[in-house]
């Protein structure tokens, strides 16, 4: 049944009909009536930020640690080119995100009026999709499709740019309850011939590894439970990249850890040296390839994706097979087991070996200090402080991002939210917002690095507002610890503005905020911070002061293959990378 | 079926190919592609663009691009992603196609020249559109070599301007699109 409403109400109510509970938004002139409307109804909670980058990275939190979408509501302008930074990284990253920008009337576009900017045309290349809604009567259409574009296929972020005159005028509104698109048809069901092939040369396989990533957990709960299952049928190792972290659980006998620049010995000498790999929901990238010609050059290659575009587009593979990894897997799952029950552990017991042999290498290894606070071992703090409660991660971005990734261990798919393909810092704090409000009552930290997380700070305010008692864990190095060691590596350890001459006092900070603030700078006193950290119910501010200069190892560096990795006891990290691979990032 | 994809790699070298897209024709389509190329860093030889089915919206897009053949088929794949494409044709890899292109073509001359220039249209079935007692406007069609040649033989007999419309093509044979 079709009811009148204005364009704003339109937008209230598509909310509730696509069961949205929570948006995260900042007023201004050109969403005035939406605002309206959002105070006059009682089913979707607005949660106010501080800046509308905010806003985004909050949904993207909410969207990853849910799996549904995140809602963004910003005003036209300057609200517009705040969020793109958030719309750009929910690209990259396959986040499904719906971001409702308001527009000057449209008889004034292309006038320069006062806060209008060209949204469609800035945010084109940054989004899945992107709408100008030029009248009323096809909003209630282009509000629903949004949401089954930004949802559906691989996840991305979709603009919907409402101008105030549209948000005004009186229109029919009824859920058109799309399920399907005239033109984009995301390809769900993989061709089965090909799933039948990825098995007959899964069940030849000698060295065979399964590279799994974001694909997983964009699948959902179901992918998870297949994967989880399809290697527990074949015995195979698995090994991830950083989005896809907690699909196979880290404390599986079969996990090798994370794979990629800063991966483990394990996982990257088993994709080099594999004779098959299956890569499930991954995309190639080239912090995984390394040098592209030298990239695991005796396997053959499996790849199940849902984008067509993301097969063969750095890495030709021999076997693609386009679908929804969820779908293929389960398949993979229903043929194998018509063929054997037995895993093939035996088979491949000389390739399991080898790999133990890499596992010795114990590439994650660090030296340990009494007297200063190694940053690996506050990442390991944290995890066995909290690994038996219900705990979320957020990160920001550099070596405390990949210190997380390296030594927090995940046994739950939707458990970590980091920015990976944009590498946005700042990400953490909004992001450990957003999952905040999806989850009340969970443990939400964001392991942090002193320069990222002033980028977003003011997010702090957000978080006291609302009573989300986020925990943002700094590893505070007084250093862009990423940037100095690159400098280190390529630029004779000259640390240009990589330093931090000044820095806040980030307990005062917390006060500042009406937040907790805690500073500790003693291993012996690390434990009982944490604690403090964890038990107080209140957002939290912890500067955990770490050593200085201390670098994320393993690496593969930048211009190098899998194989030529610098281990922890490489000595004169500042002559490895040749000319070719300075150019690279 | 499913296809293997090996053969990808053969080449390193470019080809030039026509692909042929078929899109809603709706505000920011054409945008989209144009982006598309420029952010990917594909490269556009010739773009040709009109409404084709006016009661269903739809347009059709020509592009000649050239690339190689792993970029080749990104490009196709990259086009149909975008929301309002519908397909996506390699006219060139699908087996022969039509090709056409048409320019006007300004040449100013007297005496001799004039009426070599006359003669050369006719051979080129080229049109005369336009006419002064000093001047010539042809309108030609072809396939893109043929009116390159037509206007390498215009050049010194005193072309003047050019304008082409690109290359539209469609495919032989019974089967649409
Ligand atoms: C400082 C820094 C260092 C980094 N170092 C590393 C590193 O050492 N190792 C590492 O792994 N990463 C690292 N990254 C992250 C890296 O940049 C990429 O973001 C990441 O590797 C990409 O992960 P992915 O391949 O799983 O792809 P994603 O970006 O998660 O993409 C998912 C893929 O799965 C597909 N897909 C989506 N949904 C489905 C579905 N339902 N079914 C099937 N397929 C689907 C998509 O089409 C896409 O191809 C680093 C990032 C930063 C910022
Ligand atoms: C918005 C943004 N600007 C710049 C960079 C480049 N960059 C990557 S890591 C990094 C340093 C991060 O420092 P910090 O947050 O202290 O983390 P650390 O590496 O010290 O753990 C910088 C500047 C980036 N990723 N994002
Ligand atoms: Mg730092």
């Amino acid at each position: 049944m079709a009811e009148q409403m204005t364009g704003a109400e339109m937008v209230i109510q598509a909310l509730v009909d696509q069961e949205v509970e929570h948006i995260f938004g900042y007023p201004g002139g050109a969403v005035l009536p939406i605002y309206d409307a959002i105070f006059q109804n009682d089913k979707v909670e607005h949660i106010l930020v501080r800046h509308e980058q905010g806003a985004t990275h909050a949904a993207e939190g909410y969207a990853r640690s849910t799996g549904k979408c995140g809602v963004v509501l910003v005003t036209s302008g300057p609200g517009a080119t705040n969020a793109v930074t958030g719309l750009t990284d929910a690209l990259l990253d396959s986040i499904p995100m719906v971001c409702i920008t308001g527009q000057v009337p449209t008889p004034l576009i292309g006038s320069d009026a006062f806060q209008e900017c060209d949204t469609v045309g800035i945010t084109r290349n940054c989004t899945k999709h992107n709408y100008l809604v030029k009248s009323v009567e096809d909003l209630p259409r282009i509000l629903h499709e949004a949401f089954y574009v930004a949802t559906s296929g691989r996840p991305g972020p979709v603009v919907i740019d409402i101008p105030k005159d549209v948000q005004f005028a009186l229109g029919n509104y009824a859920n058109p309850n799309i399920s399907s698109h005239p033109t984009y048809k995301p390809q769900m069901e993989g061709e089965l011939d090909a799933i039948k092939i990825a098995v007959d040369m899964m069940l030849k396989a000698e060295r065979p590894v399964f590279y799994t990533g974001g694909g997983v957990i964009n699948s959902g709960d179901d992918a998870t439970k297949s994967l989880r299952e399809m290697a527990e049928l074949t015995g195979f190792p698995v090994t991830s990249t950083l989005m896809g972290l907690g699909a196979y659980p880290a404390d599986g006998e079969q996990w090798l850890g994370m794979l990629g620049m800063h991966g483990t010995y394990e996982a990257n000498m088993a994709m080099h040296d594999c004779d098959l790999m299956i890569c499930v929901g991954a995309r190639f990238d080239d912090r995984i390839t390394g040098r592209i010609d030298a990239f695991s050059p005796n396997s053959r290659k499996i790849h199940i994706d849902i984008d067509p575009s993301s097969i063969n587009k750095n890495i030709v593979v021999d076997l693609p097979i386009v679908g929804d990894c969820g779908h293929v897997l389960e398949e993979m799952v229903r043929l194998w087991r018509a063929k054997t029950n037995a895993p093939r552990t035996e088979e491949i017991q000389p390739w399991l070996q080898q790999i133990d042999q890499w596992r010795a290498v114990k590439s994650l290894r660090y030296e340990k200090s009494d007297s200063v606070i190694k940053p690996q071992y506050a990442i390991e703090r944290l995890y066995e402080l909290t690994k038996d409660r219900d705990v979320y991660i957020t990160t920001e971005v550099g070596q405390h991002q990949m210190w997380a990734a390296q030594h927090f261990h995940f046994n739950q798919p939707n458990r970590w939210m980091t920015s990976g393909g944009l590498g946005t810092m700042g990400y953490g704090l909004p992001a450990s917002v957003g999952v905040q409000v999806a989850h009340r009552d969970a443990l939400v930290i964001d392991i942090a690095g002193e320069a990222s997380v002033q980028m977003t700070m003011q997010e702090m305010s957000t978080a006291v507002q609302y009573g989300l008692p986020i925990k943002i864990f700094i590893l505070n190095n007084e250093y862009m610890g990423m940037v100095r060691q690159w400098q280190e590596l390529l630029h004779g350890g000259r640390y240009s503005s990589s330093y931090s001459e000044s820095l806040p006092d980030f307990v005062m900070m917390a006060q500042a905020f009406g937040a907790h603030g805690i500073m500790c700078d003693d291993p012996k006193e690390l434990d009982d911070k944490i604690m403090e950290m964890i038990e107080i119910d209140k957002p939290v501010l912890f500067d955990c002061r770490v050593t200085k200069e201390e670098n994320c190892l393993p690496m593969i560096p930048s211009g190098k293959a899998h194989h030529e990795m610098i281990l922890p006891d490489t000595a004169d990290i500042g002559n490895i990378i040749d000319e070719k691979g300075k150019v690279l990032v | 079926m499913f296809k293997p994809s090996w053969d990808l790699e053969r080449s390193q070298s470019v080809e030039r190919h026509t692909l042929t897209v078929l899109v809603d024709n709706e505000p920011g389509v054409l945008a989209r592609v144009v982006g598309l190329f420029s952010a990917r860093g594909f490269n556009i030889d010739s773009l040709t663009v009109s409404e084709t089915e006016h009661d269903r919206h739809r347009s059709r897009i020509t592009i000649v691009t050239v690339a190689t053949p792993k970029v080749l088929s990104q490009i196709k794949l990259q086009l149909e992603r975008l929301i309002p494409v519908h397909r996506v044709h390699d006219l060139t890899a699908e087996g022969e196609s039509l090709e056409r292109e048409l320019a006007l073509i300004k040449v100013a001359g007297k005496g001799e020249n004039r009426v070599e220039t006359l003669r050369l249209a006719e051979a080129f079935r080229a049109n005369v559109v336009d006419a002064s007692i000093d001047s010539f406007v042809f309108e030609i069609t072809g396939r893109p070599s043929k009116v390159e040649q037509f206007i390498s033989l215009m050049q010194p007999l005193g072309l003047v301007e050019v304008v082409r419309t690109g290359l539209t093509a469609i495919s032989r044979g019974k089967e649409g699109m």
